[in-house]
């Protein structure tokens, strides 16, 4: 029972190239908004990279309901408009980084049947600090950085479960 | 249609793997942080890094303020009765200044804008 349900719900019905491109259009605006009052969020903890990932909400969205194309064009549209909107190089790199791991991980566990979304949320952001970590190790050719490594994970699986939720909620409801 | 999404509703949000992936991924950080932490080391120096190029070596047991310039900024690196923090830096996340003292052999304090680490060593 349980295991035909996500299928079901899977069984995307092609969606015609215009309206896809204004789901597209709509769906990067979203997640540019959110960056935006992601950034205003001030960091709670003296640790780079732990935050809520409130962008992701929209890439999880995407991609369960438009697939994982669009949601890459998603992720990558946002990356480099809040980049060059908020932002500089740097940022664009480690964000690059750390969505592209993400994406990867959550489209592979979201073809395991054993994952629901809010299991694909949680590697997702954990495969994102993991990105942006690597990215750091490299730029700053720093190797300790093992204390680091634990507290983004235990971050990532955090805001992962929130988001998570809250993308099931949403991919639940909107019809697409 | 109505019946689909009917059914659509009904899908659980969490299944048992999402909740042991959970509690693994924090099982397995939280055990490496208590190792992290009761396996500490007092550290004698800090090794001030901009990007791969080190600035500056200096001892962890005498009180000083090193101000480092770089081309993205300043931080002003304190060593003050064992321990080193960065008090004041003018990068735009203020995350080092922010960032507890650090003792610790390996331990770091990075400044992400201006590719600025600070670390203990031997
Ligand atoms: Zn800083």
């Amino acid at each position: 029972m349980e295991n035909k349900e996500p299928r079901k719900n899977e069984k995307e019905k092609t969606i015609p190239a215009s309206r896809m491109t204004a789901y597209i259009g709509v769906f990067t605006a979203l997640a540019l908004l959110l960056s935006y009052i992601e950034s205003l969020i001030p960091v709670f903890l003296a640790v780079p990279g732990v935050k809520l990932g409130l962008a992701n909400l929209v890439t999880i969205v995407a991609l369960f309901k438009l697939g994982v194309l669009p949601a890459a064009g998603i992720s990558l549209c946002r990356i480099l408009l809040s980049g060059i909107l908020f932002g500089n190089l740097t940022m664009i790199l480690y964000s690059l980084a750390g969505a592209t791991l993400s994406l990867l991980v959550m489209w592979a566990l979201k073809h395991c049947r054993i994952f629901f979304v809010t299991g694909v949320s949680i590697a997702g952001a954990v495969a994102h600090n993991a990105g942006q970590l690597a990215v750091a190790a490299f730029l700053l050719e720093n190797g300790s950085m093992f204390y680091y490594m634990c507290v983004l994970a235990i971050s990532g699986a955090v805001s992962g479960l929130l988001i998570g939720l809250l993308a099931g909620s949403i991919i639940r409801r909107i019809r697409i | 249609m109505c019946e689909q999404r009917e059914n659509v509703n009904r899908t659980r949000l969490v299944s048992r793997a999402d909740l042991i992936l959970l509690a693994v991924v924090l099982l397995l950080a939280g055990a490496a942080l208590v190792f992290y932490e009761t396996h500490k080391e007092q550290g004698k120096l800090v090794r001030i890094r901009v990007g791969s190029e080190t600035v500056e070596v200096l001892p962890l047991g005498k009180d000083r303020t090193y101000e480092v310039k770089t081309g993205e900024g300043s931080n002003t690196v304190v060593i003050k009765s064992g321990t080193v923090s960065v008090e004041s830096a003018d990068c735009p996340d203020k995350i080092c200044v922010r960032h507890k003292p650090v003792d610790s052999v390996g331990e770091t304090i990075i400044c992400l804008p201006h590719k600025l680490v600070v670390e203990v060593v031997e």
